[in-house]
């Protein structure tokens, strides 16, 4: 085992030290939530595109099957939090600032909790990472600690690339929450479990897990459980001065190893990754027990609470129900917020499930966390900059949203800004900064999609010319070709009745044979439609004769008829006759 | 030689500068050959600038006749898909003075799809041959549909349909497309910093009281 090793200067820039308010939900010991009588998981928990249902409405589920499945890299997978009966697919509202819809499968339970057989590697000592990135990747697993990045795709980055440093976030800096806390005190095999199967994974050089100095228990519950675990001689435990925001990835690695992630880069640009406790006990329970993510630990806490702690929540239960069960006190509470003070958001209604993304559930009363006054103009103090994690201006990057000048708050690198929330919290003008860093963020991303729907929409628009282009130049192409077959054809005919004129000697004998038979064709002609009108006068004559009403002059017109077509025929007859002798 | 030169300053110095220019003179017509840009660079940069909507509301077939335009000295306000801010950007990059938007009718601002309402369709495929970016689909006497990504909402869809089956719709607000809302910035009065739903209640309590 090694030492511990104590970290007394914070090697990032700012920080600042609000009041944890720690203790208000870390004096009870972990405790397990109430099974619920109807989950809603929305497809959408994670970071990417939807999952797609592999489940109907009317279908029962056992405890931990998978529901809903995401094909891509970038997707995680949707497990059945608790056994029973698909009453629903359909959009519920979300945990989310705006109050939006996902679509969600919602899950009537039978009370039973059977749970479902899922595949386990409890000898992943001997396991590859072809048998573990699937099981991963099927358990659902997503980051814990805020982002809720899917595991599977941060560790196949990480084999791809090959890490120096494997960082163990257990710093939790946000006032409030415990979450972490609790479940270092409570679970540290799993932990540690989850840890050991990372460094048989990955192989890094160092194993780090960086810790708070006011965590004394969480860290005593790890050292005790260290001994005799599968990471014993290569874990280095870390003590971290309490800084907020020190459990910020990129605060943390710069804590630990000194270096700085590029601006724009990913912790594994420096062979660095890093993962939350939370998600490394998860990935153990995944691995060893073969349940995938269907419970975390959330924190309930704020004076509005008559009992404050930290609960084993179902995914999809719902966030009123896990309230009452806490002991909300409504007259109280001024609002609900997820996550802590610093980077929470105010929930606009408590009908929404438990995410994969919650940690903590906060109800403070309105004295204790009162509403921020109104906003007054920026007075250049500049003590936003000194406690900037980011080392960030964070005034200037304040004037540049304001007035939507885009292009140089992107310049100012907007985007490096964590939204920890530590220059709004020590703004003495009450400027909601993080907001302003929000909204900028939330436009400029709205216009560079837009651009980049414009030049698709460009390129499809060119296309279609083209095309039009290539069609009229191929109908031109027909035409003339056709144009030039008749000319020719023309021509051909043109060329062979001058030879004709010239030549007429030469020809004369097959011109006498073709003018002898059109002849003899003309006649026939001739005397079958001689032979017609005999008949038709014939007929015609009979009819009159036979009808009543029929005039004299009439039937001997019809006579005459008869005989000039009689005429006729023997004419016809008598010309065929000759020129057949001739 | 060097002597007549020595001796008349004037002539050596006509002779220098003269040589000079002849030189430069050289070089610029070499570079003019050399560096020779096919097409007009600025129209290139101004059809960055316009939305593509290709709705042809300036009255040109598509946004890159417009930008052609619009480098031979037409107004930058005719494009309504763009608003002010295209207009602004136009008269950044040309250095000239940004002007209203020139809109027989107020533009909305909120991005609106085509969407074809499929069981009136008569498949008569108007609204294909209209689509400026082939953003719908189908084929003669068969129903018809949007392809929404693809879709930029210029409306030239909907004068050519003989069945008016088709709609302009605002997009769907989705999580995806969601962005955090601009704060309501200094000295604001508290009702502004309340959500839309409880501002309507305020008002009525303000009212009461």
């Amino acid at each position: 085992m090694k030492d511990l090793l104590i970290i007394e200067k914070t090697r990032f820039h700012g920080g600042i030290h609000p009041p944890e308010c720690k203790d208000l939900s870390t004096r009870q010991p972990l405790q397990t939530a109430a099974l619920p009588d109807e989950v809603v998981l929305p497809l959408g928990q994670h970071h990417g595109n939807l999952a797609k249902p592999l489940v109907k409405p009317g279908d029962s589920v056992k405890t931990g099957q998978l529901l809903a499945r995401n094909e891509q890299a970038s997707g995680a997978c949707v497990h059945a939090s608790i056994s029973g009966e698909v009453v629903a697919i359909e959009p519920r509202p979300v945990p989310h600032v705006s109050g939006l819809s996902l679509p969600a499968i919602v899950l009537h339970s039978d009370g039973q909790d059977e749970a479902f057989n899922n595949p386990s590697l409890p000898c992943w000592q001997e396991a590859s990472a072809e048998e573990l990135l699937p099981l991963i990747q099927s358990s659902g697993l997503v980051g814990l600690g805020g982002a809720v990045f899917p595991t599977r795709t941060k560790l196949a980055g990480a084999l791809d690339k090959g890490i120096d440093t494997l960082i163990i976030n257990a710093a939790e800096c946000e006032p409030y929450i415990t979450a972490d806390d609790l479940l270092m005190r409570s679970r540290p095999q799993a932990l540690l479990e989850g840890i050991g199967i990372l460094q048989k994974l990955l192989k890094p050089r160092y194993l780090l897990l960086g810790i708070e100095d006011n965590k004394p228990e969480a860290l005593q519950a790890l050292q005790e459980a260290l001994p005799g675990s599968a990471v014993e001689d290569e874990l280095q435990l870390c003590v971290l001065p309490t800084r907020y925001p020190s459990g910020g990835e990129k605060q943390l690695i710069q804590l630990l190893t000194g270096k700085e992630v590029p601006s724009g880069g990913l912790p594994l640009d420096i062979g660095v990754l890093c993962h939350n406790v939370g998600t490394l006990a998860a990935l153990a329970d995944a691995v060893v027990k073969g349940q995938p993510l269907i419970e975390r630990i959330v924190t309930l806490t704020g004076k509005a609470l008559r009992h404050p702690g930290n609960y084993r929540v179902r995914i999809g239960t719902s966030v009123e129900k896990l309230l009452q069960q806490a002991g909300l006190e409504t007259q109280q509470s001024s609002r609900v917020i997820v996550g802590g003070p610093m980077m929470g958001f105010t929930l606009p209604s408590t009908q929404v499930p438990v995410s994969k993304a919650i940690n903590c559930l906060l109800l403070p009363t309105a004295e204790e966390l009162p509403l921020p006054g109104p906003e007054q103009p920026c007075i250049r103090c500049g003590r936003c900059e000194e406690v900037c994690p980011a080392q960030l201006l964070p005034q200037q990057l304040y004037f540049y949203a304001a007035h939507q000048a885009w292009s140089q708050a992107e310049e100012q690198q907007l985007f490096d800004c964590i939204e920890c929330g530590a220059c709004a919290w020590v703004c003495p003008s009450e400027i909601p900064l993080v907001q302003y860093y929000r909204y900028a963020k939330g436009q400029i991303r709205q216009l560079n999609a837009d651009a980049e729907k414009a030049e698709q929409a460009r390129l499809r628009f060119e296309a279609r010319k083209e095309r039009f282009e290539q069609e009229a130049k191929e109908k031109e192409a027909k035409r003339k070709a056709r144009a030039e077959a008749a000319a020719k054809v023309a021509a051909a005919k043109k060329s062979k009745q001058e030879e004709a004129d010239e030549s007429p000697a030469a020809s004369s004998a097959t011109t006498q044979d073709a003018a002898d038979a059109k002849k003899l064709k003309q006649l026939k002609v001739a005397k079958a439609a001689a032979t017609v009108a005999i008949k038709k006068a014939e007929k015609s004559l009979s009819n009159l004769q036979a009808s009543a009403d029929a005039t004299p002059e009439q039937i001997s017109e019809q006579q005459q008829r008869l005989a000039a077509a009689k005429e006729q025929l023997a004419k016809a007859e008598a010309k065929l006759a000759a020129a057949e002798e001739g | 030689m060097l002597e007549l030169l020595v001796n008349n300053p004037v002539l050596s110095a006509l002779l220098a500068l003269s040589g000079l220019a002849l030189v430069i003179g050289l070089l610029l017509g070499f570079a003019q050959v050399k560096f020779h840009i096919e097409g007009d660079p600025l129209v290139e940069k101004i059809d960055q600038l316009l939305p593509q909507t290709q709705c042809g509301q300036c009255g040109h077939p598509g946004c890159r006749p417009y930008a052609e335009a619009i480098a031979a000295g037409e107004a930058i306000n005719k494009c309504p898909p763009g608003g002010e801010t295209t207009i602004q950007a136009l008269a950044d990059l040309l250095g000239r003075e940004p002007l209203p938007l020139d809109a027989e009718e107020g533009v909305s601002s909120d991005k609106k799809v085509a969407y074809i309402r499929e069981e009136e369709c008569i498949g008569c495929t108007k609204c294909i041959q209209a689509c400026p970016v082939d953003a719908i689909i189908g084929a003669p006497k068969v129903m018809h549909t949007v392809i929404m990504d693809e879709c930029t909402g210029c409306d030239l869809c909907v004068e050519p349909c003989p069945v008016d089956c088709i709609d302009m719709l605002p997009l769907p607000s989705e999580l995806q497309n969601w962005h955090w809302p601009a704060p309501p910035g200094p000295l604001a009065p508290p009702q502004a910093r309340l959500i839309a739903s409880d501002q309507a209640e305020a008002v009525k309590q303000e009212a009461q009281a």
